[in-house]
C-alpha cells in the first residue's frame, strides 16, 4: 500500500493564527483571525469589539449638542466631518436656515480634514509596505494642518468645532493666510511624494494587482469612498447629494476602474488635488456674516425620521435619527464607511499572501474606532 | 423615478385579492342600485401586507410583514424598473412592543431610494428573513443587529456576536436592557 504524507500531496494542513489585536498593521486594536495554508490566505474572519463604546446607546442618554462630541471619537481623523454630519441632521430637521459663512467654512475645514487625514494614510501606507521614511514625511505636511487647526478651534485632532446651528467659535484672523501658505507648501510636495513612493518599483510590484474588487462586489459590499472609486463606482456623496457650499465648486470625481491597491493608493493621491482645488476656490470668497445661528438651549427635533449622508475621508457615513419629538434621539444609528469596507476583507484577501494583507488592509484605511463604534 | 410611481409599481407586485372581487360589488351594486353603505372603497394594494408611508421622513417608507419580506426584497434588487442594488445603512429598531429592522436602499443606476421596515411581534424568540445572498454588505450588518437587539436572521450562514463575548448576557441596545454596573443613567 502507498504511504501518501503531505509533503507527496504538495499540501500543508490549514490552520488558524491570530493577526492583532496588537499588531502594526491593523493600526488600531483590530484582531484578524487568519486561516492559512502555508502562506496562502484561506479565509479572514474579524474579531471585532476591542473598543466598543456603544455610542449609539449613549446617544439615546444624551442632548443633541452632547452627540456631536462623540461623534469624533468614531472615526477621528475626520472628526470635523463626523461633527458636520450630526450638525447637519439636526438643522435640517428643524429647518435652520444656515448662514454662508458657516457652509463655506465648513467645507474648507472639511476638506482640509481630508487632506489631514490623507497624508496620515498616505505616511502610514509607505511604512506598512516598508518604506519607514514616508511616514515622516506624511506627518510633516499634516503638521502643519493641526496647527491651523488648534488656531482655529484649540484642538488638533477631536475638533469639536461645529456645532448645531453654526460654528462654536469665528475664524482666527489668521486662517486665511495660513491655509494659503498651506496650500502653495503642499502643491509642491505632492509630487514629490510620487517621486519617492508612486513610481518606486518595489511599491508598484507590492501593490498592482493586489485585492482587486469588482465594481459589482464593491455595491454589493456597500463600500463607499476611494476604495469604491478605485473600483469604478462613482459614488461621491459630494456629488450625488451635495451638502454645505459642495455645490457651489467644481471638482472632479476621481475614478479609476482597475480594483488593485495600487489603483486605490492612485484615488487618494488624486482627491489630495481635488481637495485643494476645493479649497482654493472658497478661501478666498468666504462671505461675511454670523458665525453662529441662536438655537434653543433645549433641542427637540419633531416627531420623525431624518437621514443625512456626508463623504468622510474613508466614504460615506449615514446618521439616521429616529425622533419621537424628545430632547434625546430614541434611536440614532451611524452608518460608519469603516464597517462596510472591512466587511469586503475576506472576499479580496482570499488567495493572497500575508504581505499582499497587509498592502490591501493598508489601502481599506481602516478606522478602528469608526468599526467598533 | 418619482415616489408615487414607486409605490405604485411596488404596490402591483402584492395585488389585492379582494380587490377584483369588491370591484366586481361595487359595479353591480351600481347596476342594482344598492345603497352603498356597506361597500367600502378597494384599493388595489394589499393592505395587510403592505403599507406605504412618506409622513415625516424624507424617503418613501414601506413597511411589510415578514412573510413576504424576502420576495419584497428579492423584487426591489432584480426588478428593472427599481433595480435597488446599494444597502446603505441597516438598523435594528426597538420600537417598544416590537422588535424590527430598517433597510435603506438605494439604486446606483436611477438614483432612487427606499426605506423598509419590518417588524416583529415576538421578542422572546424574535427572527426574520437574511437578506444576505441579495447584498452581501447584510451579512455582517445582520450580526451587529443579531448581536445589540436578539433579532435571529433566518439562513444567515455565519449568526454570531460580532463585537461582544459569546458569553454576554442580555442585548444591550433593547430598551429594557439594564446594567446597572456599566450604565449611567441620568
Amino acid at each position: 500500500m502507498k504511504q501518501t504524507t503531505t509533503i507527496d500531496k504538495g499540501l500543508t494542513e490549514p490552520y488558524q493564527i491570530n493577526m492583532g489585536p496588537q499588531h502594526p498593521a491593523t493600526h488600531g486594536v483590530l484582531n484578524l483571525l487568519l486561516t492559512i495554508d502555508g502562506e496562502i490566505i484561506k479565509k479572514v474572519e474579524p474579531d471585532l469589539g476591542y473598543i466598543h463604546r456603544s455610542i449609539e446607546k449613549m446617544c439615546e442618554r444624551d442632548s443633541y449638542q452632547q452627540i456631536v462630541h462623540l461623534t469624533d471619537r468614531m472615526d477621528y481623523l475626520s472628526s470635523n466631518i463626523n461633527n458636520e454630519a450630526v450638525c447637519l441632521t439636526v438643522e435640517n430637521a428643524l429647518q435652520l436656515e444656515i448662514p454662508e459663512r458657516v457652509k463655506v467654512i465648513r467645507t474648507i475645514i472639511g476638506e482640509l480634514t481630508r487632506i489631514s487625514s490623507h497624508c496620515l494614510w498616505w505616511g502610514v501606507m509607505g511604512m506598512d509596505v516598508g518604506a519607514l521614511s514616508t511616514f515622516f514625511y506624511g506627518f510633516r505636511d499634516r503638521e502643519m494642518l493641526n496647527d491651523i487647526f488648534e488656531e482655529t478651534c484649540g484642538a488638533r485632532l477631536t475638533m469639536n468645532y461645529n456645532v448645531p446651528g453654526g460654528l462654536m467659535l469665528d475664524i482666527h484672523p489668521n486662517f486665511v493666510k495660513r491655509v494659503k501658505k498651506f496650500i502653495a507648501h503642499f502643491k509642491t510636495k505632492i509630487p514629490e511624494y510620487d517621486r519617492l513612493l508612486t513610481q518606486n518599483v518595489i511599491f508598484q510590484k507590492r501593490t498592482k494587482g493586489v485585492g482587486v474588487l469588482s465594481k459589482e462586489d464593491a455595491i454589493s459590499f456597500g463600500v463607499s469612498g476611494p476604495v469604491a472609486r478605485a473600483s469604478g463606482y462613482s459614488c461621491d456623496v459630494r456629488k450625488y447629494h451635495p451638502y454645505s457650499a459642495l455645490d457651489k465648486v467644481k471638482f472632479n470625481e476621481c475614478l479609476k476602474t482597475e480594483g488593485d491597491t495600487f489603483a486605490r493608493y492612485q484615488v487618494r493621491i488624486m482627491e489630495l488635488w481635488e481637495s485643494m482645488s476645493i479649497v482654493e476656490q472658497l478661501i478666498d470668497n468666504i462671505p461675511e456674516g454670523e458665525h453662529r445661528v441662536k438655537t434653543n438651549a433645549v433641542i427637540k427635533l419633531p416627531k420623525g425620521e431624518y437621514y443625512q449622508k456626508v463623504e468622510t475621508a474613508r466614504g460615506e457615513l449615514g446618521v439616521y435619527v429616529i425622533s419621537t419629538g424628545t430632547k434625546n434621539p430614541y434611536r440614532l444609528k451611524f452608518r460608519s464607511p469603516g464597517f462596510s469596507n472591512l466587511s469586503v476583507l475576506n472576499h479580496i484577501a482570499v488567495g493572497g499572501k500575508i504581505g499582499d494583507l497587509v498592502a490591501t488592509m493598508a489601502t481599506l484605511d481602516l478606522v478602528i474606532p469608526d468599526i467598533d463604534r | 423615478m418619482t415616489n408615487e410611481i414607486l409605490q405604485e409599481l411596488i404596490g402591483s407586485w402584492f395585488p389585492n385579492p379582494e380587490f377584483d372581487k369588491i370591484s366586481e360589488v361595487v359595479a353591480q351594486s351600481e347596476k342594482d342600485e344598492i345603497s352603498e353603505e356597506s361597500v367600502e372603497s378597494p384599493t388595489p394594494i394589499n393592505p395587510c401586507l403592505l403599507e406605504f408611508s412618506e409622513e415625516a421622513s424624507q424617503f418613501l417608507n414601506i413597511t411589510v410583514q415578514p412573510e413576504q419580506f424576502y420576495t419584497l426584497m428579492s423584487q426591489l434588487k432584480t426588478n428593472e424598473q427599481t433595480q435597488f442594488n446599494y444597502l446603505f445603512c441597516l438598523t435594528g429598531v426597538d420600537w417598544g412592543e416590537e422588535l424590527g429592522v430598517v433597510y435603506h436602499l438605494e439604486s446606483t443606476i436611477h438614483r432612487h431610494i427606499v426605506v423598509v421596515k419590518v417588524k416583529t411581534k415576538d421578542r422572546e424568540h424574535p427572527s426574520l428573513d437574511s437578506v444576505y445572498d441579495i447584498w452581501a454588505t447584510a451579512e455582517f450588518h445582520e450580526r451587529e443587529v443579531f448581536d445589540f437587539f436578539g433579532i435571529k436572521f433566518n439562513n444567515h450562514p455565519n449568526l454570531k456576536r460580532l463585537f461582544l463575548t459569546e458569553d454576554w448576557d442580555g442585548f444591550p441596545l433593547r430598551k429594557d436592557y439594564v446594567d446597572e454596573i456599566n450604565m449611567v443613567i441620568k
